[in-house]
């Protein structure tokens, strides 16, 4: 049967891609200081096992899991340990972080280390890997990836969906890896294939991308049952639960996870990032990171060692034009303003975007005028014009009850189209804050 | 390697918004201001159907509604453009000898009491330019159904534009014209199909040239500042509807392509029924939401006592809009699905 490769509603902002798309991939030179937040992923933030004075090598570990959803953080760089305290995070506040000194003139040689040889692993012994070597997901949520790996035995998985949709504006990371590293993602792919113990995967791909669709297509190896998927363009298609319908057709029910559906998804950048694990042994201490908007001089794709600082990224780029307004970690549709250039590259972190007044300024707001475009554009099918008059007084659990809060994912179309500039985005990630917040207080009392 | 100086401004400089920080070129105003220029051309085949009273009694209008919402409306928002378009429209569905006076008042009554009333924009359940033409209709019935001839010379005022309130009703020297509508309903006539399109009738100052409002509204639909199911949805019912009547009688009941084309009909289902506020949101609210204005338009012309009846179908079919937004919201993704994702069944 025939079926459109895409999801309902979204939106189509313009994609900027252009800045990036054709740009090799460099890698940054090492900075003199290095910051690694132990809270890098979602879940349980890692636990330092090193002190002030201590010496590391590259990839040597920092900080280990603290449980199950949790991973380890490992040095990317060599140098000397000089505080363990805190510092700013990407996210905005300040968090616990392990600061060491880069040695100067270092050759950067990691310790000789064993590589494991897939082939003789079983699938727990892949995903132990996969843990150990601090993998979260690249794509932005930073969930673990070992987690993903490990579905309850109700839940048979059929497919493993790679997303290389990338439907973030600017942002050319997961496009510039599959173009230049398809042969990585392929083994990465089939390691995961492994490791899921599925015989199905899929990469889906925008279409704006044809070169790496191309070149994907081209490099698949023979005996693979996988296939690339040209997607349709459209925001937010690389939202999970998007991609899913896109591909499969069918529906996460509300509340529920992909595998539900038997489906797990994994980014083309965590895919590579595993690959690599399996082709150096070496853990997740650097990854690709767009640098990019027109606040930016030179607009480029690096690999930069995670730790670096968000200054040190943006001067090694030829620093900010004079008229920048903002400074973006993410993408711009779901990506945080950075109050402060001096956190860190966390693991998480898909691109940095200069944005200029054009773009990020102070906008009026104006009255709701009923206008129904953010109900167009809403993905999830929801009313953002009801769920945001009830946020406006504050009517938090009635947004939950009679406008299905929860199923909101905060990608922003809704935002992006209202002409009245209402933040509605804003207003539910606040609404389900305070919620969770005051679920919380419940438990505790 | 550098060929200037790196630099990145210190942090007070850059702003801090929440995500998404990118966002489409529309605007409040700037749709606002769109529907006012699209009418642009509909005010000039009116001041070219009627001459300078034309453009007293939309200027007439049009202060009305603005000098209430400056007085008491939020500060500013005359700024993003809704009194005016409130203000044009009202003068549009007003004749052309209406006396200044009372136009004034419209305005001032559909923003005061159609809009400001309920908290401003996007909070008023009717539209306010039809509140306005209610109100004249019950205060003033004679001089709104006063039509002056389009065989006038274009430099005469078309009627008692400049009484004042409270002057005696000494009847002023014109000529006046039916509407093909009261024509029809009080004399059983019909006029043809290209007077009809082309605006060479009697009637209200915008409510002549079909042809014209339907190609402003196209530019509005295509910019996706007007949902364009609404007038289709109107249409498609009043045609549907009529052309039943037509084939039952053919003597008693116009046919379809009269009561589409005269009247109101063109200016409320393109202007007044999409009025963005006080239309439904989803797409099947629209689509009801337009059949019930159809069906009604056709029901009172036919069977009311009034020849015309797109502004009462209108402003009834608003009191309805919030019980259509509750009972025709989709289903929300991934509610209500099977097991596996399968999309349930319609
Ligand atoms: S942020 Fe939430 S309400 Fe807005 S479009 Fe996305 S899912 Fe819908
Ligand atoms: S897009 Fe904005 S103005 Fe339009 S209905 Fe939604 S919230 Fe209201």
């Amino acid at each position: 049967m025939w079926r459109k490769l895409t999801f309902s509603h979204g939106v189509h902002p313009p994609e900027h891609k252009e800045l990036t798309n054709q740009v090799p991939i460099r890698r940054m030179p090492f900075p003199d200081e290095i910051v690694l937040p132990v809270r890098q992923h979602a879940g349980r933030p890692a636990k330092p096992i090193v002190k002030p004075g201590d010496w590391v090598e590259r990839g040597d570990k920092v900080a280990e899991a603290d449980g199950f959803v949790s991973v380890p953080i490992h040095s990317s760089a060599a140098g000397r340990v000089v505080e363990v305290g805190w510092w700013p995070h990407p996210d905005g506040t300040m968090a616990e972080a392990i600061m060491i000194q880069v040695e100067k003139y270092s050759p950067q040689i990691p310790r000789p280390r064993q590589i494991p040889r897939w082939e003789g692993l079983s699938p727990q012994e892949v995903v132990s890997w996969v843990q150990k070597g601090g993998v979260v997901g690249l794509g932005g949520a930073a969930f673990p990836t070992h987690v993903k790996l490990l579905p309850p035995k109700e839940f048979p998985i059929q497919l493993l969906l790679v997303n290389g949709a990338e439907c973030e504006p600017y942002l050319t990371t997961d496009h510039r890896t599959m173009v230049e590293f398809p042969h990585r993602v392929w083994f990465g792919v089939r390691i995961m294939m492994k490791a899921l113990q599925v015989q199905r995967a899929v990469i889906g791909v925008e279409k704006n991308k044809p070169d790496a669709i191309e070149i994907l297509s081209k490099t698949r190896p023979p005996d693979l049952n996988a296939e690339v998927i040209g997607l349709t363009v459209k925001y937010p298609q690389g939202a999970e639960k998007m991609l899913i319908k896109a591909v499969t057709g069918r529906e996460v029910p509300s509340g529920k996870l992909p595998m539900h559906v038997g489906v797990v998804v994994q980014n083309v950048g965590t895919i590579s990032c595993i690959a690599e694990i399996f082709e150096t042994g070496l853990p997740l201490i650097e990854r690709v990171v767009t640098v990019t908007g027109p606040g930016v001089r030179r607009p480029s794709n690096l690999i930069v060692p995670v730790g670096t600082k968000i200054r040190d990224v943006l001067e090694f780029c030829g620093g900010l034009t004079e008229d920048v307004t903002e400074v973006i970690t993410g993408g711009p549709m779901m990506g945080g303003a950075q109050p402060n250039l001096d956190a860190p590259v966390t693991k998480g972190i898909t691109g940095i975007v200069a944005l200029t007044r054009k773009e990020a300024r102070i906008r009026q707001v104006y009255p709701c005028i009923k206008c129904g475009h953010c109900l167009d554009a809403c993905p999830m099918f929801l009313n953002p014009s009801l769920m945001g008059s009830l946020a406006q007084t504050a009517r938090y659990q009635e947004m939950a009850d009679r406008a299905h809060l929860w199923d909101c994912m905060l990608c922003g179309a809704c935002s992006y189209v209202c002409p009245s500039n209402i933040p509605l985005s804003q207003m539910f990630a606040l609404a389900k804050y305070q919620l969770s917040r005051l679920r919380k207080k419940e438990q505790a009392a | 390697m550098n060929d200037r100086p790196a630099s990145t401004p210190p942090e007070d400089r850059l702003l801090l918004t929440a995500a998404p920080h990118l966002k489409s070129p529309d605007s409040t105003p700037k749709i606002m201001w769109n529907v006012v220029g699209s009418l642009v051309p509909i005010m000039g085949a009116a001041v070219y159907f009627f001459g300078p009273s034309a453009i007293v009694v939309l200027a007439a209008s049009t202060a009305g509604a603005l000098g209430v919402e400056w007085l008491f409306g939020p500060k500013g928002s005359l700024k993003d453009g809704s009194a005016a378009i409130t203000g044009i429209l009202l003068g549009l569905c007003l004749p052309a000898g209406f006396p200044l006076w009372m136009a004034f008042l419209g305005g001032a009554f559909g923003i005061g009491f159609g809009k400001l009333m309920f908290g401003g924009l996007g909070q008023n359940p009717f539209n306010p330019a039809l509140v306005g033409r209610a109100f004249l209709q019950a205060a003033f019935p004679t001089a709104i159904t006063t039509w002056p001839s389009t065989e006038m010379e274009w430099a005469a005022w078309r009627g008692a534009n400049f009484t004042l309130p409270l002057q005696g009703g000494e009847a002023p020297d014109v000529v006046t014209a039916p509407t093909p509508l009261g024509l029809w309903k009080f004399e059983g006539e019909v006029t043809d199909l290209w007077s009809l399109m082309v605006g060479n009738t009697g009637g209200s100052l915008g409510e002549t040239a079909g042809v014209l409002i339907l190609l402003c509204g196209s530019y509005l639909a295509l910019r996706n500042y007007l949902n364009w199911r609404i007038p289709a949805g109107i249409f498609l019912t009043v045609f549907v509807f009529s052309e039943i009547l037509y084939l039952v009688d053919g003597a008693r009941f116009p046919p379809p392509f009269f009561m589409l084309f005269s009247g109101g009909l063109m200016l409320g289902a393109v202007y007044m029924a999409t009025d963005m506020v006080t239309s439904p949101v989803t797409h099947l609210g629209c689509w009801i939401f337009a059949a019930g204005i159809g069906i009604l338009v056709v029901l009172i012309r036919v069977w009311g006592g009034l020849p015309e009846g797109v502004m009462y179908a209108i402003l009834f079919m608003n009191a309805f809009v919030p019980f259509i937004n509750r009972a025709t919201q989709p289903r929300v993704f991934g509610h209500g699905v099977a097991k596996g994702g399968k999309e349930p069944k319609p």
